[in-house]
């Protein structure tokens, strides 16, 4: 059997404008309503508090529950249904989180029991982060994004390249840039923006268009799915920043498998222009492409309908990564090969050598 | 295929040992003679699978170098009156600094001679002569700072552990974690909240006089004699644990701390039936105890947990042998959770919670069925895709696919790595990653077919082509997998362990044992044609 036959010939790259405007508007309004709502939804893991998961046994309302949590000075609270209707699962945050609210769980459970009779209520999950530990968390999950992409990068300029020596130069570079950037004292956020400038800066002047057209799918692919949460403003936890460091991972899989192909092409030294031979790649691979993002979409779209309320925003964000990384791989990816080749022919000499 | 041999056996070698470490996960009760040659690990299943609590405390190991200060002006003030050097106060300041006035600066020399023959771990801070005196300070050295805290921090580790263990968990975690903090896990917890206070309570327990001198009176007023202080009386109901507590005048001076304590148990009252904590001290604590006990009888003596009242009784004659009880009211609970904290002794220093988190046993067992679920519908989707597009090729490569899961459980048990709920989604992504090699695999031996090669051409060229493919994209997501498994906690660090090995084992199954399948086929089997 075959879904995409095998002298399939879509014209990818002619839409290349057309792609490369649709990723612009998806990332630059994401990172607009960013800014517009002062920063991401951060949950209890990073930003500190309480968040308390309760099962009703009858259908409830978040006004009631408010109602019942106006004693503890906790009708403030931000009051949400989740998982289906039947379940009559809410999850109550409050930015409380001192100590001596510590056992603010089993008050709450007390409070609701009051107002809806004993065991009607029943305390399934209670997290408390202290704004300590939430500070901690922000800076460990910033160095775990630094470090994955630090590490990505180099990977990628070694390999795509074969240029292990360049990639030498890039990991002195790189360490000294970092260094220079943490001795001047920024934050982690800024650390690692300046990383990426650092890697893709580097990336052109030592003349690795493979690692930069990946290294910029690889940050697209992660800044559209941020931008997914942000616009549907679903929260931050550790399993979404989980989900994000494997779709950087993972985002790489399908453009590494078009890369491969354009370089096996290239040395084959066909008599063909550089934009058709990044065609007939994207083509040939295309069947692949599709096949590997289909299937584990599948596993992933099976998680997200039944894994269950915690689960749920996980499966959500790989889900969005696995469509992005597929889209890139085939519509940014390999484009922006071509782009680099027609800068490159400006000023440059052509990039057209088998690597 | 000299070595299709080799790699059958190697394959056949990897499934025997998985089988090895899976089979006590599935087996409950392994007869003997496994249990003492072979591997007897169980997957163990996180928090957030099986519910429990999760807790990081902070040790306020500052507070610990200032007792210690504390004790050492009580000290130092005994040794100046021993060597008669006459002194006007001896007082801790600032942090842990320690301030001794002379009446005169013609001690001066005496008393450095004795600071540094006896207090060693003191240094010199600066001395001046000043119009009541001569003042000197003395501070901690930065070292001896550490020692102290780390010290503290290690104290208070070795205490939660005891009392944990006290209180029957089975198998909990506690480790120390970063400079001061410690981090506890307890699988299966029914009641976080007395979970949180036997372990929280610093349990520094003091016999101190009740005041005779306050009345009624200045007890409203809050007007009280000089060296008296309210503290809270508990008072629990036994049968329905409310709590109603009431106010108690006490002496500031403490006469003795829980630090002679040897042994706590809860015994019951058979007259009245009610649970009492009897106490027994070492030799030292005996004497101590006998001594207090002879100088004020008749008077009220409060025993004293962490600035609350447990008991008063009053002293009815002078008591040898070195046993006390505390008689109060409380519930049983409340009885062997004190017991418990009088044995396992005092913290050193008081601790916070900087995070807590509960998961109920019903929500466990809901995510488990639930990740389950998806877990089975997608790999069925999955195994069925397979054999529909790729025909004989899919059914083999289902049969790598499905081996995936024993050897991701078996390396779980082997590594007694911890199973949570994102790591049966990292399980679930390994399935994919695996479908997803033999796909890159399958559709390179398409494409050769189409080219004209024979079957074995194509099986050879395919698997050559696609491994390094294979290995590369996978490699990215291994550094993602590896970075998470260094940042992450609890869940998160589970989904990179399973992704991780998920990882290992798809590349094992897909490159290898797929291709042990083709060789013998198109060795053995006389294949002429491939089915993909």
């Amino acid at each position: 059997m075959e879904i995409i036959r095998s002298d399939i010939n879509i014209n990818f790259v002619g839409m290349r404008f057309k792609a490369f405007l649709l990723s612009m508007f998806l990332i630059v309004g994401s990172l607009a309503v960013m800014v517009a709502q002062g920063g991401l939804n951060l949950g209890v893991d990073f930003a500190g508090g309480t968040l308390i998961q309760i099962k009703f046994e009858k259908a409830t309302t978040p006004d009631e529950i408010r109602g019942a949590l106006k004693d503890l000075g906790m009708d403030q609270s931000a009051i949400q249904r989740i998982g289906a209707a039947a379940d009559n699962e809410y999850i109550i945050r409050t930015d409380v989180s001192s100590e001596e609210m510590a056992n603010l769980s089993d008050r709450v459970g007390a409070a609701l029991s009051k107002k809806f009779g004993e065991g009607q209520a029943t305390v399934r999950r209670a997290e408390m982060v202290g704004p300590k530990v939430g500070q901690d968390l922000r800076q460990k999950a910033l160095f775990a994004i630094f470090y994955a992409l630090l590490f990505i990068a180099i990977y990628i300029s070694g390999r795509f390249e074969m240029k292990w020596g360049t990639a030498a130069i890039m990991v002195g570079v790189m360490m000294v840039g970092v260094y220079l950037l943490e001795a001047v004292g920024l934050s982690a956020l800024a650390l690692i923006v300046g990383a990426i400038l650092i890697t893709l800066g580097l990336c052109w002047i030592l003349k690795l268009p493979y690692a930069l057209a990946a290294t910029l799918a690889l940050i697209h692919d992660v800044l559209i799915t941020v931008g997914v949460f942000v616009v549907l403003d679903k929260e931050f936890t550790l399993e979404i920043l989980a989900a994000l460091l494997t779709i950087a991972g993972y985002s790489l899989n399908d453009t590494i498998v078009v890369f491969d192909r354009i370089r096996e092409t290239l040395r084959k030294e066909r008599k063909q222009p550089f934009i058709e031979m990044i065609n007939t790649s994207i083509n040939q691979t295309l069947s692949r492409t599709i096949l590997t993002g289909g299937t584990t979409l599948f596993a992933l779209l099976f998680l997200f309908l039944f894994g269950g309320t915690v689960i749920h925003d996980f499966a959500f964000a790989m889900l969005i990564g696995i469509i992005t990384g597929t889209y890139s791989s085939i519509f940014i990816a390999s484009p922006l090969l071509i782009l680099y080749q027609d800068w490159a022919t400006v000023k440059r000499k052509p990039v057209r050598k088998p690597a | 295929m000299k070595n299709l041999k080799y790699r059958a056996l190697l394959i056949a070698g990897v499934v025997l040992a998985g089988i090895v470490y899976l089979i006590p996960s599935i087996i409950p009760n392994l007869p003997p003679w496994w249990t003492k040659i072979l591997p007897k690990d169980r997957i163990h299943l996180g928090l957030d699978l099986q519910g429990g609590m999760h807790l990081i405390l902070e040790v306020e190991a500052e507070k610990a170098v200032q007792n210690q200060a504390e004790r050492m002006v009580e000290d130092i003030k005994d040794s100046l009156r021993q060597q008669r050097i006459p002194f006007t106060r001896v007082e801790r300041v600032n942090k842990w600094d320690i301030q001794i006035q002379l009446a005169n600066a013609e001690a001066q020399g005496d008393l450095a001679k004795l600071m540094e023959k006896d207090y060693p771990t003191l240094k010199p801070a600066g001395a001046q002569a000043t119009a009541e005196g001569f003042t000197a300070d003395f501070t901690f050295s930065e070292a001896q700072v550490q020692h102290l805290m780390k010290l503290a921090t290690d104290q208070a580790l070795e205490t939660i552990r005891n009392r944990v263990d006290q209180f029957g968990v089975t198998e909990p975690d506690i480790r120390p974690q970063g400079e001061d903090r410690i981090l506890i896990q307890l699988p299966g917890v029914q009641d976080p909240q007395r979970a949180v206070a036997l372990i929280g309570k610093t349990a520094l327990l003091e016999f101190k006089l009740v005041s005779e001198e306050a009345s009624s009176d200045q007890f409203k007023d809050g007007k009280l004699p000089a060296g008296v202080k309210m503290y809270a009386m508990h008072n629990s109901d036994p049968a329905s644990g409310q709590r109603s507590d009431r106010q108690i005048p006490l002496r500031d001076r403490t006469l003795m701390t829980g630090e002679n304590i040897t042994n706590a148990h809860v015994s019951i009252d058979k007259q009245y039936n009610k649970p009492y904590v009897s106490l027994e001290f070492d030799a030292q604590g005996a004497r101590q105890f006998e001594r207090i006990s002879g100088e004020n009888v008749k008077k009220q003596l409060a025993i004293v947990l962490d600035g609350t009242v447990y008991s008063a009784p009053v002293i009815q004659e002078r008591i040898s042998g070195g046993k006390a009880s505390i008689t109060g009211t409380f519930t049983m609970d409340e009885a062997r959770d004190l017991a418990i904290v009088l044995r396992a002794g005092a913290l050193p220093a008081p601790v916070k919670i900087l995070e807590q988190r509960t998961v109920g046993a019903s929500l466990g067992s809901d995510s488990i069925r639930q990740g389950l679920l998806a877990s089975l519908l997608g790999g069925i989707v999955t195994v069925l895709f397979m054999v529909v597009y790729y025909r004989i090729s899919g059914f083999i490569a289902d049969f790598a696919l499905l081996l995936n899961i024993p050897l991701i459980l078996a390396c779980l048990a082997a590594f007694e790595a911890t199973l949570t709920l994102p790591g049966i989604a990292g399980i679930i992504l390994s399935v994919g990653m695996a479908v997803d090699a033999n796909v890159l695999i399958f559709e390179r031996i398409r494409e050769e077919l189409r080219l004209g090669k024979t079957p074995r051409a194509a099986v050879e060229t395919g698997f050559e082509r696609a491994t390094l493919t294979i290995l590369d994209s996978n490699f990215t997501t291994l550094i993602a997998a590896v970075v998470l498994f260094q940042f992450g906690t609890g869940p998160v660090r589970g989904f990179a362990v399973t992704l991780t090995i998920g990882i290992f084992a798809s590349m094992f199954t897909a490159i290898i044992a797929t291709r042990v399948i083709f060789d013998y086929l198109l060795t053995y089997g006389r294949v002429k044609t491939l089915s993909i």
